[in-house]
């Protein structure tokens, strides 16, 4: 009856918070901890063996799923599953709507796909652009304690922190566009985002372009060409360095314009 | 831990973080859901968890702890096939069979759902499951004809004769 992944991760200490609370001290300084949400990438990377940690923290019942809004602040606990985005406003809605297929979406969680790793073929965290052009800042614990911090500050060292929510003010208007290419698959090869704020500020950011999601500062004004001051894209499975430096600027293009012909 | 699979409770004693596709496999020998890719790429191995469909290579059994899962043993029997299954059949949209039960149970969740016959909700509801015949048309058609509610006379296909010469109905 025993099989290859039952002994698989017999070594593994399995740990189940019931709570915020419980979760922050069971992360701990987050050394050799695995964190699981809803198990997408993780599950297949200790299938494949490509992980071995020392301890799994399962986060489904620490009470951190949940949309939330304060005014025009909106609050989403990081084991929210990306199906339950699908309805929220451009560039959060779009954005997860365009992430694999619903199956995929009802289990895979916020915070999973923020912290995901570099992929090893292809990008991830989908909603890193999105939520970056939305000016999001994220709540994490780790080493130091509880911190709050912008999302762009986040991403490079998100490795060593447990990411508990992602808040944002919900911008006058939005707009997503992705690199889209029928009948190959569902990851997402590039895309761009981008947001307007009530005083009229327009953010873009880009995933798929490197290491983890970025803002495009060079882009905001206007000129979408600019953006490729601001990025250095490279080959991986998905495309060409080459091919994502020409439909950048065009991803960027339509975002600009779907931002200009919104109320 | 606890798991009622197609109606019937089951102890498991496989670890905490075991896909549930595993526990299914290999613990409970229930072999509809297969193992494709392992890696939620394929779809191949799709049950309904408490009603929704889940790649079960991609969920750990600690997170279905109680819960009701649905494989394709429990959608219909060959007596008395379930109007997914008899659409299928009746399409003809099986051919080697691999993605068949996969895409059935997405299939089946589309339908509970209230899912129309719209082509592109189909392929949307769908899309996460890869057939390697390619045979997408057919299946597509059959998840309409059962979004439809149409029904069917299998008397005359392979799989009516089968069953009505194994249930003794015919000379």
């Amino acid at each position: 009856m025993a099989t290859a992944s039952l002994a698989l991760n017999e070594a593994t200490e399995v740990l189940r918070p019931g709570s915020e609370d419980e979760a922050v001290e069971a992360f701990g300084d987050g050394k050799d901890v695995l964190v699981v949400g809803g198990g997408t990438i993780v599950v297949a990377d200790l299938t494949y063996r490509r992980v071995q940690p020392a301890r799994a923290l399962l986060l489904r019942d620490a009470g951190l799923a949940g949309i939330s809004r304060d005014g025009s602040r909106v609050t989403i606990g990081a084991t929210t599953p990306l199906e339950e985005l699908v309805d929220l406003p451009a560039p959060i809605g779009p954005c997860a709507a365009n992430v694999a297929d619903r199956e995929i979406r009802g289990a895979a969680t916020v915070g999973g796909n923020l912290c995901a790793g570099e992929g090893v073929e292809a990008p991830r965290g989908d909603l890193q652009g999105a939520l970056i052009a939305a000016g999001a800042t994220v709540r994490s614990a780790g080493e130091g304690g509880i911190a709050e911090e912008p999302l762009e500050d986040f991403l490079p060292k998100r490795g060593g922190r447990l990411l508990l929510s992602v808040s944002y003010e919900e911008p006058a208007a939005g707009a997503f566009a992705a690199l889209d290419r029928p009948h190959t698959h569902d990851y997402t090869t590039m895309a761009v985002s981008g947001a307007r704020a009530a005083d009229g500020t327009i953010r873009l950011a880009a995933t798929g372009t490197g290491t983890h999601g970025v803002r495009l500062p060079s882009a905001e004004g206007g000129d979408a060409q600019a953006v490729l001051n601001d990025v250095t894209p490279h080959d991986d499975a998905l495309a060409s360095a080459w091919y994502r430096r020409k439909v950048l600027p065009v991803l960027v293009r339509r975002v600009l314009d779907e931002l200009k012909g919104a109320a | 831990m606890n798991l009622t699979v197609n109606g019937v409770s089951h102890e498991i004693e496989s670890d905490l973080l075991t896909p549930l596709l595993d526990v299914l496999r290999e613990e409970l020998g229930i072999t509809g859901p297969k193992a494709g890719c392992h890696q939620g790429g394929c779809g191949a191995c799709t049950v309904l968890v408490d009603g929704e469909p889940r790649r079960s290579c991609l969920v750990p059994i600690a997170y279905v702890d109680g819960g009701e899962i649905t494989t394709v043993e429990g959608l219909g029997t060959p007596e008395e096939l379930s109007p997914v299954q008899q659409a299928f059949v009746h399409h003809y949209a099986a051919q080697c069979g691999y993605c068949t039960s996969g895409m059935m149970l997405a299939a089946q969740a589309y339908v509970a759902g209230g899912g129309t016959h719209d082509t592109e909700a189909i392929q949307e509801a769908l899309g996460g499951h890869v057939c390697r015949c390619t045979g997408y048309s057919k299946i597509v058609e059959a998840v309409a004809a059962a979004a439809r509610g149409d029904e069917f006379d299998l008397t005359e296909t392979a799989v009516g004769k089968y069953t009505t010469m194994t249930t003794g109905g015919a000379e």
